[in-house]
């Protein structure tokens, strides 16, 4: 049942100015009639309001306190044509089965945004909001991007095509690994793992999140040390390899430094943290597509906003806030490994990032059609805690425009780094063999994974230490429509 | 050393019936499917030679069209790299689908790494495809034949 919806049009024109506190529904922040233009930006947003709070007006105060008001009633709005300018809370509806929630649409006019900034747009639509008193919760659960501000966007410098093209890699996912220990490593060590990794059978390497310039390991070293790796490994396999030089740092002058020196090297990707902020990330996007060189986006951080259902930033607006941005590559999850991932909200980031047009889907999480006008997509990586074992699920929930990460998946195999990255290329391959010759390899599997593993002991010992690790762990971040299935 | 570009190089070399089973594939998918050789498996070597023009609009049934064609450019380059090319042409994609090498000289020499020291401890590298000694197997050349 929607709560009963209070008028925002019906105030005297005296009334509506009059001098003090107006409820945010009166102001004309809350309109049902209103029929959102192709032009606005949509928000979905889930509120939880205070005990004794309307959900009308919460929605309304929302839609307010993104856009054009403030508290009290100010004179000065009638300067402008305000009603152009505020936000509109069109819709609001219970969540079902959930006591106390409400998802809120609101309609943002395109004029209230800058063009090509996340900044911008984030700072409107998650600003002030989220401490806002009346509101128990909030959560942006989804935004839809018209066509109209994609398109002043820089989006991913290459993407998903490019990239493949430029890597010269086709018709399976590419394989990936983080080097570890994350932290400690010295510089000549490190690109051993890199060197071993890559030669064994993997397209990349990572550098982790964290490793940046520290005491034990400074940022030029290990570029030296990582490219005689990868320049090595490309020599013994005849194939273009990579490793993602993560340049985050402190400023903006020292990433920059950090990028020229990666590509004067001939890395051909380089990778940057979430934590860097929105416009650091626009910023490398636009230096990355000058210079041909990829760009990997960590998403470090984002869990502390993004997992709880009630409050914060869904992942999928993140997901499409960085492809606007531009990155070629961004971690959205595993489903399988050890990291949170519902399969049908995994299913919903991995079709935002990939697709050009994406149909609304309460079943995967996504409130609005979201067309991408040709923007080329950012390939997915899917890290943390998975393994060969895995690989018809990996293929089954992530399809084939993914980077499968095996971190620990290749560094820790019983007969060393090399026969780890062997025997993930190999059960790739022959996963994708089996689906190809139209196998039923969802199902069939383990079965395919043993035969291929018959011709490659490194597979086999593989299949053998890891046979039992699963993460089966309930989501947090579900859709509303269903409950939770568990991976086996 | 085994170069191993191409979607199935970490497999045994595909027989010809598995060769034909991702034909099948790559066709009831709508993919045109090419053929491709070279003696030069340099990784930044994107244009092999074409072994005549793509085949567009092929059905399921039509794969021992192409499973000729790789029997003969193998009958004409023994010695050469091949690989089978599926293309996809979807607006969005645009772009190869699936690549796999179908023949391999009878000895691959690989590549050899060359350093230069530069400035300040940078190092130049040059990789550069060893070829067999006994002179080329001549397919850089011009010999394209076409698909009939």
């Amino acid at each position: 049942m929607s709560p009963s919806p209070t008028d925002g049009t019906s105030l005297e024109k005296k009334e509506r100015w009059a001098s003090g506190v107006t409820p945010y529904a009166d102001m004309g922040y809350y309109d049902a009639d209103y029929v959102p233009k192709d032009t606005d930006i949509l928000a979905a947003f889930r509120i939880t309001p205070q005990a004794g709070v309307d959900a009308i007006e919460a929605a309304a105060a929302v839609a307010g306190e993104s856009s054009t008001a403030t508290w009290t009633v100010v004179w000065t709005d009638r300067l402008t044509d305000h009603k152009h300018y505020q936000a509109k809370a069109y819709s609001v509806e219970p969540v079902p089965g959930v006591e106390g929630q409400y998802i809120a649409k609101i309609a943002y006019d395109i004029d209230l945004f800058e063009e090509g900034s996340i900044a911008n747009l984030s700072s409107s639509i998650i600003g002030n909001v989220f401490g806002f008193k009346p509101l128990k919760a909030l959560r942006l659960e989804d935004m839809r991007i018209p066509t109209h501000y994609v398109k002043t966007f820089h989006g991913p410098p290459h993407g998903i095509v490019m990239e493949r093209e430029y890597l010269d890699k086709f018709g399976r996912p590419l394989l990936g690994a983080t080097v570890k220990p994350k932290l400690g490593l010295s510089a000549k060590n490190y690109g051993r793992i890199v060197y071993e990794a890559l030669v064994g059978g993997l397209d990349f390497t990572k550098d982790d999140e964290n490793i940046n310039s520290q005491a034990f390991m400074r940022w030029r070293d290990r570029f030296l040390y990582c490219m005689e790796g990868v320049q090595k490994a490309s020599a013994g396999s005849g194939e273009i390899k990579g490793h993602y030089l993560n340049i985050t740092a402190g400023t903006m002058e020292e990433m920059y430094e950090r990028a020229e020196f990666a590509k004067e090297i001939g890395s051909v990707i380089v990778m940057i943290d979430l934590t860097i902020g929105y416009t650091a990330i626009q910023s490398m996007a636009k230096w990355c597509r000058a210079n041909g060189v990829l760009l990997h986006l960590h998403r470090a951080g984002h869990g502390t906003y993004t997992r709880q259902k009630t409050h914060g930033v869904s992942f999928r607006v993140i997901a499409k806030w960085c492809r606007l941005m531009g990155v070629d590559h961004i971690h959205a999850g595993t489903v399988v490994g050890k990291l949170e991932g519902d399969p049908n909200t995994t299913a919903g980031f991995y079709d935002t990032l990939r697709k050009d047009f994406i149909p609304e889907n309460p079943l995967h999480g996504i409130y609005f059609d979201q067309n991408w006008a040709s923007m080329p997509g950012t390939m997915p990586v899917a890290s943390g805690g998975i393994h060969a074992g895995q690989m018809h699920q990996l293929l089954h929930y992530l399809g084939d425009d993914v980077v499968l990460q095996f971190g620990g998946g290749t560094i820790g195999h019983p007969m060393g780094i090399r026969a780890g990255a062997a025997a993930n290329r190999v059960a790739t391959e022959a996963m994708i063999q089996a689906r190809n010759e139209g196998r039923d390899y969802y199902q069939e599997g383990p079965d395919i994974l043993e035969k291929a593993a018959k011709g490659c002991p490194e597979l086999n010992a593989a299949l053998e230490v890891w046979k039992d690790i699963t993460f089966n762990f309930e989501s947090t971040d579900t859709p509303d429509v269903l409950a939770t299935p568990s991976i086996g | 050393m085994k170069i191993t570009q191409g979607a199935f190089s970490f497999l045994a070399d595909l027989t010809d019936e598995q060769i034909d089973a991702q034909i099948k594939y790559s066709v009831d998918k709508g993919w045109s499917i090419s053929i491709e050789y070279t003696d030069d498996p340099h990784p930044r070597n994107f244009y092999w030679e074409m072994w005549g023009l793509p085949r567009f609009d092929l059905t399921p049934d039509q794969s021992s069209v192409v499973m000729r064609e790789v029997r003969a450019c193998r009958e004409a380059f023994p010695e050469a790299y091949i690989k089978v090319i599926a293309y996809d042409a979807t607006r969005g994609r645009q772009t190869t689908a699936l690549s796999f090498i179908v023949n391999r000289p009878s000895v691959e020499h690989g590549f050899q790494l060359e350093r230069t020291d530069d400035h300040d401890r940078v190092v130049r590298y040059k990789l550069t495809h060893l070829k067999a000694s006994s002179g080329s197997v001549g397919v850089t050349g011009t010999a394209i034949r076409g698909n009939d």
